[in-house]
């Protein structure tokens, strides 16, 4: 093809993504100001009124759904087209070579922006590794990576505000930045199975990054909206529809009796009860929205999100292939306490 | 041509293969499929990130489904 002609085309493209951009942007902006009314109106349309329990029921579904599913989209483009900046492959040029401590912080940071899936783990962790990241902060990325999500943030913030939302991405930092340095003050590189060891001793091919597109962000965006609200849109309704359906039916102070602030055994309950369940972060927000609304206290069910993304039984299978059963059981262990902390220490001082 | 997708299974991994499997039948080339899935094996071509394609033992992508235009141009030796 004419290389003229392809830029021509290329640069068309472009217009026509920033104009669907503005336009959608505008849509989004638009409904997302509209929502009370349009909750309004589907209750006017079922002739309840918010004065019943159902209509109240019924009105907070209607509003909080649209909210939130809103949002996500939004954000979740928005991360799509920003995570093409952050490719593994640089985010490991930026980390290779940093002291722990700075590169704990840097890592943990990273890891929220960086696209980032369990099933590639594995080649992730070696790949740092190799390029002489050290130990604890590849551990600082791996912590942060899946539990400090645009999803779980997003949701967060749509549900129980923006204090929680913040509390939540500052804790989690926290943990992946000071268990990430614990792992590397333990000194753990013998328990690194013999096969990763002989990688690690080789030589390592610079591998360039391949140039993108801003066509090619954009549409980067798009997949990841698909992928990410396509598969978690469900979990939501079932959050909401739990949160709304059990505003009424089950006692205020149900919860508190057996997770409220003062049951001591609380948070290390929550913890553990997280480790086997294996969900992402939209899937354990209908939980969260129900033990929130009937008083359990937030340092305990932030503990009990935290342990379920975090920590799940999958996710280490995958790491045992590299890691050496010691390496997993102080991984668990460290990030574990990390989060137990995090829940007294919430509960606490709330 | 020898064309590998590297991956351990995952839902993506498997749309990449067909994917290519597709254009290289439209293109109608004659190609060997190979799906890589041992992790040792992976790490060889030390990709970080998968699904990872390789063609002719050079890494092409990794991390993401290329678009149709991409892999094609890559199949004509692009």
């Amino acid at each position: 093809m004419n290389p003229n002609l392809t830029a021509a085309s290329e640069r068309s493209k472009l217009i026509q993504w920033l104009v669907g951009i503005a336009v959608a942007a505008s849509i989004w902006l638009f409904a997302y100001n509209q929502l009370t009314a349009f909750a309004d109106w589907v209750i006017s349309l079922l002739g309840l009124s918010r004065q019943t329990r159902t209509g109240e029921a019924l009105h907070f579904f209607f509003y909080d759904s649209p909210k939130v599913v809103l949002l996500l989209t939004g954000i979740v483009f928005i991360m799509g087209v920003i995570q093409t900046f952050f490719s593994p492959e640089r985010t490991r040029a930026m980390l290779s070579g940093k002291r722990e401590g700075v590169g704990n912080v840097l890592a943990a940071s990273l890891g929220i922006v960086t696209p980032f899936c369990s099933c590639s783990a594995v080649p992730l962790f070696i790949g740092f590794l190799s390029a002489g990241v050290p130990l604890g902060v590849t551990f600082s990325f791996l912590i942060s990576a899946p539990m400090v999500n645009e999803v779980a943030l997003v949701l967060l913030f749509g549900m129980f505000g923006w204090k929680v939302a913040a509390l939540y991405l500052g804790l989690g930092l926290l943990v992946a930045i000071v268990a990430g340095m614990v792992i590397g003050k333990l000194k753990m590189e013998r328990f690194l199975e013999d096969w990763v060891q002989k990688i690690l001793g080789g030589q390592t091919a610079e591998h360039h990054g391949e140039q993108l597109t801003w066509v090619a962000r954009f549409e980067a965006g798009v997949d990841h909206v698909k992928e990410i609200v396509g598969k978690v849109w469900p979990y939501i309704l079932a959050g909401i529809a739990l949160g709304a359906g059990i505003h009424g039916y089950v006692p205020e102070d149900f919860m508190a009796s057996f997770m409220g602030k003062d049951v001591w055994w609380a948070v290390p309950a929550a913890v553990l009860l997280g480790v086997p369940m294996y969900t992402n972060a939209a899937g354990v927000i209908p939980i969260v929205e129900a033990l929130i609304g009937k008083g359990a206290a937030l340092g305990t069910v932030l503990a009990f999100m935290m342990s379920v993304i975090a920590l799940s039984a999958p996710e280490m299978i995958i790491l045992r292939k590299a890691l050496k059963p010691t390496l997993i059981a102080t991984f668990a262990g460290v990030v574990a306490i990390g989060i137990l902390l995090v829940g007294y220490v919430f509960n606490w001082l709330l | 041509m020898l064309i590998k997708i590297l991956g351990t299974g995952c839902a993506k991994c498997n749309r990449l293969e067909q994917l290519a499997k597709e254009i290289a039948a439209e293109l109608k080339l004659t190609a060997t499929f190979e799906h890589v899935t041992e992790m040792q094996d992976i790490m060889a071509y030390q990709v970080m990130s998968t699904p990872a394609l390789v063609i002719n033992e050079v890494v092409k992508s990794s991390g993401r489904i290329p678009s149709r235009g991409e892999i094609a141009g890559w199949l004509q030796g692009g």
